[in-house]
């Protein structure tokens, strides 16, 4: 097993995705624990189709796809921050818009520009040969900061997580700490569509977090337990997706759903027992 | 000097005018009930105390001894609490928040503050059980514990009794009744439970369409508007 790991790492591309999947994996559990809660599990899912037609998109200008990709996730996270708040086209409405239109843009540009080949398949699916060294420096830096104010904001976190009407009431900026949620997810799902894929990503934000509440009952240990899970079903993903030349973004979401299954199935027979 | 001053306030709501020119003020040590029948603003004219929603006219202003973002609020019980992974300790702590200022987390001074609201309110022994499990009395008291945490003033409390049963609804009045006389905070509360508020109170707001009656628990039961409610309530049950 750890032979076949130093194999792994003696490759140069696999090591980027490990850095590069290791941090991401890190960023979106934690903020998965707050999206689920606060049902927004389906706004990281259009931001992520978001990120796919930019993505396209820019490929097909010839521009570089990360910081353009961003720059376009981030504003729509905020605008879907504001749709949810007050407007006639309810928020699930609105991502389901939003994540097909951009859809159809992207594909659309990818068509126009190179034909639909392996690329399109990357970005959906996800590819470990797809990072590199200028995405891993910039993942390297975005997700350290995504985990050192996601540390910082910690407790405003919780607090607009669980009740955003009495945090606003006692003083929090509860405006201003949706907007580093959102900007902080959006980074992730950026961050993570090339090794996860556009279609994939959002797994990686939800299941862990959704797994650890099956069993876990105080926030701070749902968080530790999500990023635990997290990296646990990465690493076994990017092994098996190597050894045995599976997509690794399909492979890391079926070890989630297994540990989905493993957990509710034990919460159900606790259940059971307590009764 | 009053604690909060409400003068000819209106609000409007998806459009309409809810609560016509409310007009009160609540002393230091008060126990003010609000009633009324649903959707004549006993909410809307709530948040408006909290600044969370600005009247279309008169103003409500805070007396010089109040700060605003310490009030201690009880809101209605929301959909993502009910299933939300949190200890007991986690959410009473987060009523500190606004002790904090810009200081990322809690210190030893919050968390003490913390246990000594859950002891006051009879909940230490469950400071580390899950939110989610309690009964609802338990969530209520834990959710008082953290209002308290936020404020040694004013406590605003929406419904508090609402889905429980009479005996939980009758300590948790008890509670609130020592709250305002041994730690002498003001209480504002909303209720449909005319009958068993009365006995708690001190003033009574009875927001009605034109003509909302404010003034103290005897007046209040000389009206005809507290006997057609108390009769309307009668019938409701």
């Amino acid at each position: 097993m750890f032979n076949i790991f130093l194999e792994m790492l003696s490759y140069p591309f696999m090591r980027r995705a490990l850095i590069v999947g290791v941090l991401v994996a890190l960023c979106a559990s934690l903020l998965g624990v707050s999206m689920v809660l606060k049902r927004y599990s389906m706004i990281g899912d259009g931001l992520s189709h978001v990120g796919f037609g930019s993505l396209a998109i820019a490929t097909a200008l010839h521009k570089s796809p990360l910081p353009i990709s961003l720059v376009t996730v981030v504003i729509t996270a905020f605008l879907l921050l504001r749709i949810k708040d007050n407007s006639k086209i309810k928020g699930d409405a609105a991502i389901a818009i939003i994540s097909t239109g951009s859809l159809a843009f992207g594909v659309m540009a990818i068509s126009l520009s190179t034909g639909m080949n392996t690329d399109v398949c990357n970005y959906l699916f996800g590819s470990i040969l797809g990072v590199n060294q200028n995405e891993l420096y910039l993942t390297i830096i975005l997700s350290i900061f995504v985990i050192v104010i996601f540390i910082l904001c910690y407790n405003r976190i919780f607090a607009v997580t669980f009740d955003e009407t009495f945090a606003k009431v006692t003083g929090t900026k509860t405006d201003i700490f949706n907007m580093v949620i959102a900007l902080l997810t959006s980074f992730t799902i950026v961050l993570g569509m090339r090794t996860m894929g556009a279609l994939l990503i959002s797994s990686l934000i939800i299941f862990p977090a959704l797994t650890s509440m099956q069993l876990i009952k105080q926030f701070r240990l749902v968080v530790i337990c999500s990023s635990i899970l997290s990296l646990i079903c990465f690493l076994t993903g990017l092994t098996l997706s190597y050894l045995y030349a599976t997509p690794t973004g399909a492979t890391i979401a079926i070890l989630n759903i297994i540990f989905f299954i493993i957990f509710s199935v034990i919460a159900w027979i606790k259940g059971k027992v307590l009764q | 000097m009053s604690l909060l001053i409400c003068k000819n306030v209106s609000f409007s709501y998806d459009g309409k005018v809810v609560g016509k020119n409310i007009t009160f003020n609540i002393e230091n040590g008060d126990y003010i009930c609000i009633v009324g029948e649903n959707g004549v603003g006993k909410s809307t004219l709530i948040k408006g105390i909290l600044q969370l929603k600005t009247p279309i006219n008169g103003n409500i202003s805070i007396g010089d001894n109040l700060k605003l973002r310490e009030i201690g609020y009880l809101p209605q019980q929301n959909e993502i609490q009910k299933d939300f992974p949190a200890s007991v300790f986690e959410i009473v702590l987060s009523g500190c928040l606004n002790k904090l200022k810009w200081k990322p987390f809690y210190g030893k001074k919050e968390k003490l503050m913390a246990e000594e609201k859950m002891k006051q309110l009879g909940i230490l022994n469950l400071k580390k059980q899950s939110y989610r499990e309690l009964s609802g009395g338990q969530q209520r008291r834990v959710l008082l514990a953290r209002a308290l945490c936020a404020t040694e003033k004013l406590l605003v409390l929406d419904e508090p009794v609402a889905g429980l049963d009479p005996l939980v609804t009758k300590e948790l009045y008890e509670l609130i009744a020592k709250i305002n006389k041994d730690m002498g905070l003001t209480v504002i509360m909303v209720s449909h439970d005319i009958q068993n508020i009365l006995s708690y109170a001190n003033k009574v707001l009875h927001l009605h369409n034109n003509n909302s009656f404010f003034g103290t628990v005897s007046e209040y039961s000389n009206t005809v508007l507290a006997q057609n409610f108390a009769e309307g309530e009668a019938n409701y049950v």
